[in-house]
């Protein structure tokens, strides 16, 4: 596998080759540094991400992987890297840009809009709605054949996260697991061709587990690639086809998931800085 | 807030003693013919020392002129009104001779001279700056800064609260003002004498004011805003009430102490010392020496003492001082009184050189705020040293441009300043936007 | 005590031009505050600069519609002079910002070196002429019963309650829009909706500049009616006034600002006339007079304000849910 400027790559993640055969990675990152106050919260030399793949990103709190998140997706600066996405660089880029260019992330504490109702948030999240131009909103018949479609596609979503029952509530009344439900949900409203999911189990019980994680799976039969952050090894193991450890921002292994687990240095982070987690 | 360049002092040594000798003169004929005549406002032109002769002063009611008179030799003009009421008095500026000039040109009218159906109004129309004997720019520069410095002493005592307020609770207090005011009012109130109060000298009313500010303080945090923080209650909303209050405060004020601006009873007009190129009233420079000392003291009250460690660990961190054993809540009480203390004798201070009323405090708020968010919102060594920094901009200011604008460069700074570095100079939150 | 007399005096109040122009600055207001949550304590500087605006330019010999047009594209300069370098602050932080600009305006606008081209502290007079000359209403007093008004007054009460049905119309439409929708989440969650690719910056630009523009229709209606603006009347009580109302009609609503305009109107006028009853009589014992009236009225209004944000923020027609008070 090369990258975009035809070098060749370390060791790529996972050991097979995408649905199309040799295909280049949705996201590459290279020398991403983030410091707060003398500490380095992210340095990694090389990330890549292919496509059409669900990769896990692991390590002990604090090993800068929601950073790493933020940097990459524009909600922090990087005090330095090169980052590309779909082999355009999107250094510098405004969040919402970015989000714009289909890489969309969700927050590690789920932010439901809650003054809304859960049908707004997943309506909210559409892409490319041509009645959010102001002087377009004026004039109704413009965009109501537009917001049909939106909600058509809203509600279909929520029946198939199982939230449908749910959908005038106000999202502040959900409960935490049927908030990460619904983040995932606006996500994949929001059209991403890379998901960037920070920490989308936690919090929620073992019946809706398995639920997100079939939803997740069903994603990437639809060619959406996953990036997430996980804690829990058994969800990591059951879903992914690729992992990458980090610890005290770094990379610190990559590769398949039984070559993860199994990384006596990744056993060490988490047993160095063990906050009672099954390594 | 308005200044004119003062005649030195030295000068104004020699007119004093002129006057003295001078004056049994002068009462004896005026005292008779006011007798004769009834009211009169009357005053002396004098620049550097030197009378100014022969300028012509018009003194009208409304549209009615009443009488016209030039000033003699040695700069006195009287004229006779025959009853109480409201003047107009103006100079005729193509009167002035030559070499004399006006301090402040545009000021030719005073519009509204109240005169008291017996006695002569004294009023003035200040000379100054036109010959090589005239203040330089670099003394008129100095005592604008020292000006500002005083001013900027005054807004730091008065907002220092506002700044440990909003670092131990998060609360931006847009009720602060009338806490300032609180204390003015007090201290007014227990100084007038004649019927209005106990006519107790200024220093025990400012103290009296000061234990006031205190108690209104301690009695708002129990009474108000510790029910609405155990309540969890938004910092919009927590900033709405503050309005709220505010607006109640003031308009209370305005009903009892009623809308005109009023002094203390001692220390009302002075005369100025001089050092050198530097030349201050004794009462700023008091205002000075109690501003620093208190401040000083409360710096090293945070620093060196418990309850100064404690304090501090709140701002930075409530739930980590509440885990360490603080009493979170005692310590916010404590905060809370000291502010409103604080606030109050700023008030008090304020009184000796502006005018004690109902909105004192409102006037001078935005500057607080603009001092505590140039210093860093939490950190009180940050409010002195914006407060000084506000100060000494605004007053300067009127070096180059029109008083008018003072009170707008504060302002200004206070939007840069939130705009380039919204953190302050010394800021503790680092969350801005 | 007359009853009767402070219910007259309350209804005339409540349909006055006064209330008109508190609720088209509220309906300004609820727009950048109530959809969109930005914290504009500097309402009061949009409705000066479009008195000001209106008055110097009809003052200068223009016509009477370009000064119109005129005040309102102020201040829409106003928006974006503002919006472009604080919309990115926090709540508190753009609360005194916009709070210290609509002051500095007033301050300039006041100072004598502007004397000859805002009037200084005198202001600008007479300017309105040619509106009261297009008053289609024959001459003589209209009204139920005792409550009346004369023809001048009711032509200004017509337009400005057609401009506030307008603008309010203008709300209802946008608010249910995709557009309107972007402002709730921005007031919810300005990154979760970044996170949806949506331009937050611009959506609040935008909020700020049409619920600006609205608040100079009232500024430009209060000088109109008064033929007579002065830095003086725009003062950060006025946005207080303003918050007061949206919060009594309901946050969020658009009726919200137009019922909590006259109601407030209502209230304040009719606890006037009382109050100043009350006072006439020595009922507060001697030392307070008819002249107390005012300020204790305030002072009232400072309490509700209060007593509201605490017990019933949600006023009269907003959903508990949907009001913005307690952290999430």
């Amino acid at each position: 596998m090369t990258d975009v400027d035809g070098e060749a790559l370390e060791t790529s993640i996972t050991a097979e080759t995408g649905p199309a055969g040799v295909t280049e990675p949705i996201l590459v990152a290279e020398h991403v540094r983030r410091s707060f106050g003398g500490l380095r919260a992210t340095d990694v030399e090389h990330l890549d991400v292919p496509e059409g793949r669900i990769i896990a990103l692991i390590g002990p709190n604090g090993a800068g992987k929601t950073t790493l998140f933020n940097v990459l997706t524009g909600f922090e600066h990087a005090d330095a890297g090169r980052w590309t996405f779909q082999g355009q660089e999107i250094m510098g880029h405004p969040p919402h840009q970015i989000a714009r260019e289909g890489m969309v992330r969700t927050f590690q504490l789920a932010r439901a809009l809650a003054r809304m109702t859960v049908l707004d948030n997943m309506k909210l999240a559409a892409a490319n709605q041509r009645g959010e131009r102001f002087f377009v909103a004026l004039v109704r018949p413009i965009w109501r054949a537009q917001e049909r479609q939106v909600e058509a596609r809203a509600l279909e979503l929520l029946e198939w996260l199982g939230l449908a029952p749910l959908r005038s509530d106000y999202a502040g009344t959900l409960s935490g697991g049927q908030r990460k439900l619904l983040e995932l949900g606006r996500a994949v409203m929001a059209e991403p061709g890379l998901l960037m999911l920070d920490e989308p189990t936690s919090g929620v019980n073992p019946a809706l587990t398995d639920t997100l994680l079939e939803r997740i799976g069903a994603l990437r039969e639809q060619g959406v690639t996953v990036l997430f952050v996980e804690h829990d090894m058994d969800v990591v193991t059951r879903i992914s086809d690729g992992v990458v450890c980090m610890a005290q921002g770094r990379v610190i292994a990559k590769g398949t998931p039984a070559e993860v687990v199994a990384d006596p240095s990744v056993v060490n982070a988490y047993l160095g800085t063990h906050h009672g987690e099954r390594a | 807030m308005g200044r004119w360049v003062r005649p030195r002092a030295g000068a104004t040594r020699f007119v004093l003693v002129l006057a003295l000798l001078v004056a049994p003169a002068l009462l004896r004929t005026s005292t008779a013919a006011a007798q004769a005549e009834g009211p009169a406002i009357t005053g002396r032109l004098v620049q550097n020392g030197k009378p100014v002769p022969g300028v012509k002063i018009t003194v009208k009611r409304g549209r009615t002129p009443i009488g016209t008179t030039t000033s003699d030799a040695t700069g006195i003009w009287r004229v006779p009104v025959g009853a109480g009421g409201t003047y107009q008095v103006t100079l005729d500026r193509k009167t002035i001779p030559k070499g004399f000039k006006l301090a402040d040109a545009d000021r030719t009218t005073l519009p509204s001279v109240v005169v008291q159906s017996e006695g002569d109004k004294f009023v003035l129309f200040p000379f100054g700056e036109a010959g090589p004997s005239g203040p330089s720019d670099f003394e008129e520069l100095l005592n604008l800064a020292v000006g500002g410095i005083k001013f900027g002493l005054i807004v730091a005592l008065a907002a220092v609260g506002l700044s440990l307020v909003f670092g131990t609770t998060g609360l931006i207090n847009f009720a602060h003002g009338e806490l300032v005011t609180f204390g003015a009012l007090i201290a007014w109130y227990v100084n007038a004498s004649g019927g209005d109060g106990p006519g107790a000298p200024l220093l025990f009313a400012g103290a009296v004011g000061v234990v006031a500010g205190g108690l209104l303080g301690g009695a708002l945090d129990l009474g108000l805003w510790r029910p609405l923080r155990r309540r969890r209650t938004g910092t919009i909303a927590l900033i709405v009430v503050s309005i709220g209050l505010a607006l109640f405060l003031r308009h209370i004020y305005l009903v009892i102490f009623k809308g005109n601006p009023r002094s203390f009873e001692q220390f009302a007009t002075q005369q100025p010392w001089t050092l050198g190129p530097l030349s201050i009233l004794p009462k700023d420079a008091v205002i000075i020496v109690v501003s620093v000392a208190v401040l000083v003291t409360l710096g090293l009250l945070l620093q060196r003492t418990k309850l100064g460690t404690a304090v501090r660990a709140v701002t930075d961190d409530p739930d980590l001082a509440e885990s360490s054993g603080v009493d979170v809540k005692r310590i916010i009480l404590m905060v809370w009184i000291v502010s409103t203390a604080l606030a109050g004798l700023g008030g008090v201070l304020l009184g000796t050189t502006e005018a004690v009323q109902w909105d004192m405090g409102l006037r001078i708020l935005l500057v607080m705020f603009a001092a505590v968010i140039l210093g860093g919102l939490g950190s009180s060594f940050g409010a002195i040293v914006g407060g000084l920094v506000i100060g000494v901009i605004s007053e300067v200011s009127a070096f180059w441009f029109p008083t008018d604008y003072k009170v707008a460069f504060a302002l200004l700074v206070l939007i840069l300043v939130l705009l380039v570095r919204p953190q302050g100079i010394l800021g503790v939150r680092e969350r801005v936007g | 005590m007359d009853f009767s007399q402070a219910l007259v005096d309350a209804v005339r109040a409540a349909v006055g031009v006064p209330a008109a122009a508190y609720a088209l600055a509220a309906v300004g207001l609820n727009l950048q505050f109530g959809y969109t949550g930005l914290l504009n304590f500097g309402q009061v500087g949009f409705l000066l600069v479009g008195a000001y605006g209106t008055a110097i330019t009809a003052d200068h010999g223009l016509p009477l519609p370009l000064a119109f047009l005129v005040g309102v594209a102020a201040a829409v300069v106003l928006g974006l002079i503002l919006g472009l370098p604080t919309l990115r602050l926090r709540a508190e932080y753009l609360a005194i910002v916009t709070i210290s600009a609509a002051e500095i305006l007033r301050l300039v606008v006041r100072s004598r070196p502007l004397e000859g081209f805002t009037g200084g502290a005198f202001g600008i007079r007479e300017f309105a002429d040619a509106f009261y000359n297009w008053n289609p209403i024959p001459s003589g007093e209209y009204g139920v019963g005792n409550v009346t008004f004369s023809d001048r007054t009711l032509w200004v009460m017509l337009v400005g309650w057609t401009l506030v049905a307008l603008t309010s119309g203008l709300i209802f439409l946008l608010v249910r829009s995709p557009w309107g929708r972007v402002l709730r989440g921005i007031r919810d969650d300005e990154n979760a909706t970044r996170s949806f690719g949506k331009n937050v910056f611009a959506f609040k630009l935008q909020s700020l500049v049409l619920g600006g523009s609205i608040g100079a229709l009232a500024g430009i209606l209060l000088a109109v009616d008064a033929q007579f603006t002065n830095a003086d009347y725009w003062q950060s009580i006025f946005t207080f006034f303003a918050f007061t109302v949206i919060i009594i009609g309901g946050v969020g609503r658009v009726i919200g600002p137009v019922v909590g305009s006259m109601l407030f109107w209502f209230l304040l006028q009719g606890a006037d006339t009382l109050l100043q009853q009350a006072l006439a009589d020595s009922f507060f014992g001697s030392k307070l007079g008819p002249t107390e009236a005012g300020p204790i009225r305030f002072a009232l209004v400072g309490l509700v304000l209060m007593l509201l944000m605490i017990f019933r923020p949600q006023g009269l027609f907003g959903s508990r849910a949907e009001t913005l008070i307690e952290e999430p």
